[in-house]
């Protein structure tokens, strides 16, 4: 297990250092000045600034700084808005984000599961056709378009959700059925299929024949090994969630970090999206490392130490 | 004990030369997946409905009289009618025309990522899988280390660098998006290259390159066939994604992210503008979705009745 979680450790330090270095090199290469306005400044104060950013360095100390700097976690100032740091952001928009992505994935794993028991244990009766019609539906509508269609029908039209901002618990709920609603759907065809797999094993006819109550052997025998490929799909879930959260925010107006993020992506606010794209990135390595080791935990049956699971 | 002759009997069940008789039609494997594949109502479904997609992709836009940059500003904002059948937006462009212009970029980038994450795919997972030990070992932790990388970040991050323009797009989408089909063609060569028949290949001396196209890659052509027919349907949300965040293509280029992204401020007013293109991003991710569905299911030798 040790040896297992440093490896998957180094891994994920190599991936992000490569991160950090691509959009490092990539906004060197980027076009266009971060000072870039209407007017042409003079020679001097761009030299200033220039200095002030430490953008006069040579590109390998510049390149070394900001690794240093994301080490010590220091995302650097935003180049547009001059008072305010990447790290001000951060810390701004992400509890925002974190909690309508929580809800999102309460929402997800709760229903999708619901759905994917019931479809499995009506097998091929209306029950099943009807919950996986919605899952195909909820699998092909992207969440921006879940999101505008709800905020236009539910909201302008029927009036019964607030239409947009952050201030109230009735504000997070269109906002987190959008985000949960692809993943919901996915969850539950992943749930039934797995259900339907365990429901067809020998020790789920024993425990019929030992006289157990239906609910007994759908919760204790059949849900419990069942829902153990849900967990493999939290991680990428985290990841749909989290970039879903980006346009999710953009239509519904949350001040989250999602927000921020698709701003300066069109004021090519390039210390933000950088600092941004890096914060992001460990979050989701972090997260995906998480559930893989839970994952190992919760399941003995996975040999950890084998290296990649599944082969 | 009264004898009696042998022509009193008579065989009445099965012959011995019967039971050698092939009662069935031999059918070859991909005739065998065709008809699974018909029997699935929504698969069947999803096909008609990629074929009409594909059909309005082709001749929509030569349907009405108008271009797809063709400005009208004295019939901005149409609601549908006899004349613009799906409205005209905020420059008085024609919706109807501009939405299949729209389905021929959105399909030609996720057939084209398709292709590329195809060709990358196969050769890496193929020479890894064939090869083995630590060339295999080497390649695969390589493949880890990148499919690490944020796919939505690291497509982001290329088009605001690079500039919005198709080829940034579709090179952004297949940086990491051969990983998945590089994975699935490997574990099929593992599988595969074991077998009696590829062992004889090589006792007959045919050389890897051989093994590799006339045995190796056409035995897996069904996971890789599934595998890029989903594909599709990521690129395509891919796009309309960006073009949502104001990423996408610049205009006049009419993709169906772009219109969804300018018809959202007129939303309230004007919802024919969102309407369309999102309409028709869901039903070609979903007429996609089912028929990888469909083909997956009538590919899986334990879904066979």
């Amino acid at each position: 297990m040790a040896k297992y979680i440093g490896k998957r450790l180094l891994y994920m330090l190599i991936s992000l250092w490569l991160i950090v270095t691509a959009t490092f090199f990539l906004m060197k290469i980027a076009p266009g000045n971060p000072f870039a306005s209407e007017k042409k400044l003079p020679p001097e104060i761009q030299a200033n600034l220039n200095a002030h950013f430490g953008l006069d360095k040579p590109w390998y100390q510049q390149y070394t700084d900001y690794l240093m700097n994301v080490v010590t976690w220091d995302f650097g100032p935003s180049f547009k808005y001059k008072s305010q740091t990447v790290n001000d952001l951060i810390s701004d928009g992400f509890p925002v984000s974190f909690i309508l992505g929580l809800e999102a994935i309460f929402l997800a794993v709760a229903f999708g599961i619901l759905f994917g028991v019931i479809a499995a244990l009506k097998q091929n009766k209306w029950q099943d056709y009807t919950t996986m019609a919605i899952a195909v539906l909820g699998i092909s509508v992207p969440s921006f378009i879940m999101a505008t269609f709800l905020q236009y029908f539910l909201a302008i039209k029927l009036g019964v959700f607030p239409v947009a901002r952050w201030e109230s618990f009735m504000h997070t709920i269109l906002p987190a059925i959008a985000l949960a609603a692809g993943p919901m759907a996915y969850i539950a065809r992943l749930t039934r299929s797995s259900m339907l797999e365990v429901l067809a094993n020998d020790y789920i006819k024993t425990a019929k024949a030992k006289g157990l109550s239906s609910g007994v052997i759908t919760v204790k025998h059949a849900m419990r090994n069942a829902l153990l490929p849900v967990v493999t799909y939290l991680g990428p879930l985290t990841a749909g969630v989290l970039t879903g959260s980006f346009v999710i925010e953009k239509i519904f107006g949350i001040p989250g970090l999602g927000f921020h993020f698709v701003t300066s992506i069109t004021n090519r606010d390039y210390t933000v999206i950088m600092g941004v794209t890096v914060f992001y990135s460990i979050i989701l390595l972090v997260a995906i490392l998480l559930v893989d080791i839970a994952y190992g935990i919760i399941d003995p049956r996975i040999k950890l130490a084998g290296g990649k699971k599944g082969e | 004990m009264m004898q009696i002759p042998n022509d009193k009997f008579k065989v009445v069940g099965t012959h011995l030369s019967d039971t050698e008789k092939i009662s069935k039609p031999s059918l070859s494997f991909w005739k065998d997946v065709f008809i699974r594949f018909r029997k699935n109502k929504l698969a069947v479904f999803g096909l008609i409905l990629l074929a009409i997609l594909i059909f309005m992709a082709i001749f929509g836009p030569y349907m009405t009289e108008y271009d797809y940059k063709m400005t009208d500003l004295t019939n901005k904002n149409q609601a549908p009618s006899a004349e613009h059948w799906f409205g005209t937006d905020d420059l008085g462009r024609d919706v109807f025309t501009r939405t299949w212009e729209g389905a021929r970029i959105s399909i030609f980038i996720g057939v084209a990522a398709a292709l590329i994450d195809l060709f990358i795919g196969v050769a890496w997972g193929g020479i890894a899988g064939y090869k083995g030990g630590r060339t295999d070992e080497l390649m695969m932790r390589g493949a880890d280390i990148l499919s690490g990388i944020p796919y939505l970040l690291l497509v982001i991050l290329l088009m605001v660098v690079l500039g919005q323009s198709l080829g940034t797009m579709i090179i952004a989408m297949t940086i990491t998006g051969w990983i998945n089909m590089s994975r699935i063609v490997r574990g099929q060569v593992l599988m595969l290259k074991s077998q009696e028949y590829v062992l004889a290949s090589k006792t007959l001396g045919a050389s890897t390159s051989r093994i590799m196209s006339k045995h190796l890659i056409p035995n897996s052509m069904g996971p890789i066939l599934v595998t890029m027919t989903l594909t599709v349907p990521s690129a395509i949300f891919t796009e309309a994604y960006l073009g949502f965040l104001g990423l996408g293509l610049t205009p006049p280029l009419a993709s169906w992210g772009t219109m969804a992204n300018d018809g959202l401020p007129a939303l309230r007013y004007y919802p024919w503008r969102l309407f369309f293109p999102a309409t028709f991003i869901c039903l070609t991710i979903f007429a996609f979705n089912v028929v990888g569905d469909g083909l997956r299911d009538a590919l899986d030798p334990r879904m066979r009745k």
